[in-house]
């Protein structure tokens, strides 16, 4: 049997989903270790990085921007760059967009309120989380600053690269216009990276992912990247 | 030599704090009040420098392109002064 594909959570200051992704990643397989935001460096041989939810360095400034001056990111940059997987999920989400390894940005919820619900969502985009995904997911949610702003050139080019990878959705699959806080397009997730090897949403997978969580959708995205690794499509 | 950083969001982009001012404001009794947008001013205080104002001011331009402003959703206006 081969080694077991080796997953990074980076934890910053204000992380507070770091164990359930870790925990999740072990369920589906992965030998799941957290870097601390002050090291430089990824463990070797490490298939993929997850950016966790949370309040990173308390949200200053925006939620995610200090993240640009963290320690770990070149590390996390050069991984995204060789084509390495990378997860971002809520704030992890928010990092991506505001170091600019995503395209667009996570700004305050229309309606003002911090959203904390399950939501549906529908993948979009085919991609190294999201193959063979059923046509619904159930997975819940918790933000404030979670609408998706993107310009309509950015639009334009990430649905014509089939990079919107989750929108919103109702129980029966059909996307929803603007999703629980005024997302445009009702854009979760998107994909980014050389490969599509980089994925940011904002529901929390790792949190719907097991049979005590009342559901474990959330654990097939990991279940895909997994399978992704062992069949070599990802570097 | 001391800055500040005016930095706000894009017309196109949605202020719903804005909103919920605005409709605060007409809640307690002040009309008329047709729309509000919320930025944020930040105040930087280089000290002392043999930097000239045009120099300091690209500088400033250089932090609000890097960290202080983001660019997908924000406008930012540098001021500069001694």
């Amino acid at each position: 049997m081969s080694a077991a594909m080796r997953a990074a959570v980076v934890v910053f200051p204000g992380s507070n989903a770091d164990q359930e992704m870790l925990r999740t990643l072990r369920l589906a397989g992965f030998d799941a270790v957290s870097v601390w935001h002050k090291d430089s460096s990824l463990p070797a041989s490490t298939e993929l990085v997850a950016l966790p939810g949370g309040f990173s360095y308390g949200d200053y400034l925006r939620c995610g921007a200090i993240c640009r001056a963290s320690p770990i990111l070149p590390a996390v940059r050069a991984h995204a760059a060789r084509g390495g997987l990378v997860l971002g999920v809520c704030n992890g989400f928010q990092i991506l967009t505001e170091v600019g390894m995503l395209p667009g940005a996570l700004t305050r919820n229309a309606h003002l309120r911090f959203e904390c619900s399950d939501v549906w969502l529908t993948p979009t985009g085919e991609g190294p989380f999201t193959r063979g995904l059923p046509k619904t997911l159930a997975l819940p949610i918790a933000h404030a600053e979670g609408r998706y702003h993107a310009d309509h050139d950015t639009l334009a080019r990430l649905e014509g690269e089939g990079l919107v990878a989750f929108r919103y959705c109702d129980a029966d699959g059909v996307p929803s216009e603007h999703g629980p806080n005024g997302s445009v397009r009702g854009i979760a997730g998107v994909y980014g990276g050389p490969s599509k090897n980089v994925l940011g949403l904002m529901p929390h997978p790792e949190r719907r992912s097991e049979v005590l969580h009342g559901g474990a959708d959330g654990k097939l995205l990991f279940d895909a990247a997994m399978r992704t690794l062992e069949r070599g499509l990802a570097a | 030599m001391k800055a500040k950083v005016l930095v706000r969001l894009k017309r196109e982009v949605l202020d719903p704090q804005g909103d919920a001012v605005r409709r605060a404001l007409g809640t307690l009794g002040f009309d008329g009040v047709r729309d509000v947008r919320v930025g944020k001013l930040i105040e930087i205080d280089l000290g002392a420098s043999a930097r000239s104002s045009v120099e300091v001011t690209e500088r400033l331009k250089k932090m609000s392109d890097e960290l202080l402003a983001n660019p997908v959703i924000e406008d930012y206006e540098v001021s500069v002064s001694d």
